[in-house]
């Protein structure tokens, strides 16, 4: 598993990368009220805004980790956000990319990284 | 995603630079030490949460009893020669026939009709009847430097304002607060909502007004800086007392219908689109001697352009400050001025500006959340029953 800067978290399986919001970034966030995951088949670019996760307070952007298309989404969120919160990095996740370039995992902080990086803010 | 720490969506009025030096409370110590997370809000820090988030939170004021510092709201005197009077040029309800120990909702409005800012105006007596002496006010924190100096200009010059900075404010909200609070000040019990006294309890002197903006029962109570945390942790030592920040404060006051300056009102909405016509007496409508009273008079007689209503979203996100309001034609209508998940109906709720063809309960509208037509329709507030103590 790998992670950004900005509490999202990705993992590869052949070619698909799964993505979701950290366990860091749901306990920051509080209660999640609401998910917007993408369409299926969405081109996603690493950087950018792909889902909304939304808690009482307020609306937050999730970018994507890496470039590609969306071939899943999680659509059980839309029923049960609060699922972000219980399983933040297993059954919250948000989306499957299939990834054009595999190599731009390797930019993204490992585990040990992350934490520190969590710890330092 | 976006930084999961933000604060608040920034107030229009108070939003500062980061670099900005903010403004402490007498309490701001205790709120790091409770753990709460901290954000600038009208020039201060202030908690926007602790611990158990929003919505927990939310939810224990509702059930039980919510402690609240809003001590950055702008708290004043108006004393000397007829104060009730020289009040009543500044605003536009009846003041001169305001009673001893009662308090007021008020605007304060510029000479467009426009809102400069909502506030509080009281008679604080003493439980025996005694220590009437003029009014105190409370307004929001964003506004009160300019408040207090359009205050101080419009009154007379027998009649003085003196701003109260060495006080703090702390709210005691929810169906609990009474007997948590009773248990320091007994006669509290004795108090209806907007009754307002001076007491003695928690070994100092208190100006408490039964009132908040929560839509529960519950209390204001006005302290001496020295005594504030004294006060804050005698009420969080009892169990049905947690400690509450802006973050519930503001999903609390949109669920009960109660607008919030800066976003539901602003120099440009007039008392009449707000559905603040109550804090405008009938005599006065027709002498027409407050500022703005050419507007009011207008928008009374002939209906105003646009008037405020209560949204309930039936699908999608929730719809936010700044969404647009469309009719079922697609063609925007109007937008939302506050609007967010209500904890207690678990669904989206928002205020809105639409014309008044549209302002009818029932009315289906839509809100356009990210692009999206969501389906939404007009409901009364507030979306939550308001629970006052009326009679005692």
């Amino acid at each position: 598993m790998r992670f950004t800067k900005d509490h999202e978290w990705v993992s590869l399986d052949g070619d698909v990368a799964t993505i979701g919001i950290t366990e860091h970034a749901a306990g920051q966030l509080g209660d999640v009220v609401f998910v917007e995951v993408p369409q299926i088949g969405k081109a996603v670019k690493a950087g950018e805004a792909f889902a909304v996760v939304e808690s009482v307070k307020a609306a937050s952007d999730v970018y994507a980790p890496v470039t590609g298309e969306v071939v899943e989404a999680n659509d059980a969120l839309s029923g049960a956000p609060e699922t972000v919160n219980q399983s933040a990095e297993g059954e919250g996740w948000f989306a499957k990319v299939r990834v054009a370039n595999p190599s731009e995992l390797d930019a993204l902080m490992d585990k040990a990284a992350y934490d520190a990086f969590v710890a330092s803010l | 995603m976006t930084d999961p720490t933000a604060p608040l969506a920034p107030n229009t009025v108070s939003e500062l630079p980061a670099e900005a030096v903010l403004k402490t409370t007498p309490l701001t110590e205790t709120h790091v030490a409770l753990g709460a997370r901290m954000v600038p809000f009208a020039g201060y820090a202030m908690p926007v949460q602790y611990a158990e988030g929003v919505m927990k939170e939310h939810l224990w004021t509702r059930e039980s009893a919510g402690l609240f510092d809003v001590s950055h709201m702008g708290q004043a005197r108006i004393r000397g020669v007829a104060p009730l009077a020289a009040f009543e040029e500044v605003v536009p309800g009846d003041f001169i026939g305001l009673k001893p120990g009662k308090q007021k909702y008020s605007l304060l409005l510029n000479r467009q009709g426009g809102i400069i800012d909502d506030l509080m105006a009281g008679r604080p007596i003493a439980v025996d009847g005694s220590g009437d002496d003029g009014l105190f006010v409370v307004v929001n924190g964003a506004c009160k430097d300019n408040d207090f100096k359009v205050i101080d200009d419009e009154l007379s010059p027998q009649v003085q304002i003196e701003r109260l900075e060495d006080r703090a404010l702390i709210a005691i909200q929810g169906p609990k607060a009474v007997d948590a609070l009773k248990i320091h000040v007994p006669e509290v019990v004795t108090m209806a909502f907007m009754d307002i006294r001076l007491m003695e309890g928690f070994g100092t002197e208190l100006i408490v007004s039964r009132s908040g903006y929560t839509g529960e029962d519950g209390f204001e109570i006005s302290v001496p800086a020295h005594a504030a945390t004294t006060v804050w942790n005698k009420l969080l030592a009892d169990e049905r007392v947690k400690p509450i920040g802006l973050g519930a404060r503001d999903s609390l006051r949109l669920e009960a219908g109660l607008p919030l300056y800066g976003h539901d009102l602003d120099e440009t909405v007039s008392p009449v689109e707000a559905g603040l016509t109550f804090a405008i007496n009938k005599n006065r409508r027709e002498q027409r001697d407050f500022p703005g009273a050419a507007r009011i008079a207008k928008e009374l007689a002939d209906g105003p352009a646009r008037v405020r209503v209560g949204l309930k979203v039936l699908e999608g996100a929730p719809a936010r400050e700044g969404a647009e309001v469309a009719d079922e034609s697609g063609k925007v209508v109007g937008v939302v001025t506050s609007g967010g998940y209500s904890p207690s109906l678990r669904y989206g709720i928002a205020l809105a500006f639409v014309p008044p063809a549209l302002a009818e309960a029932g009315t289906p509208l839509k809100v356009i959340v990210r692009g999206k037509a969501q389906a939404c329709e007009v409901v009364k507030t507030p979306f939550v029953p308001q629970r006052y103590v009326r009679k005692i």
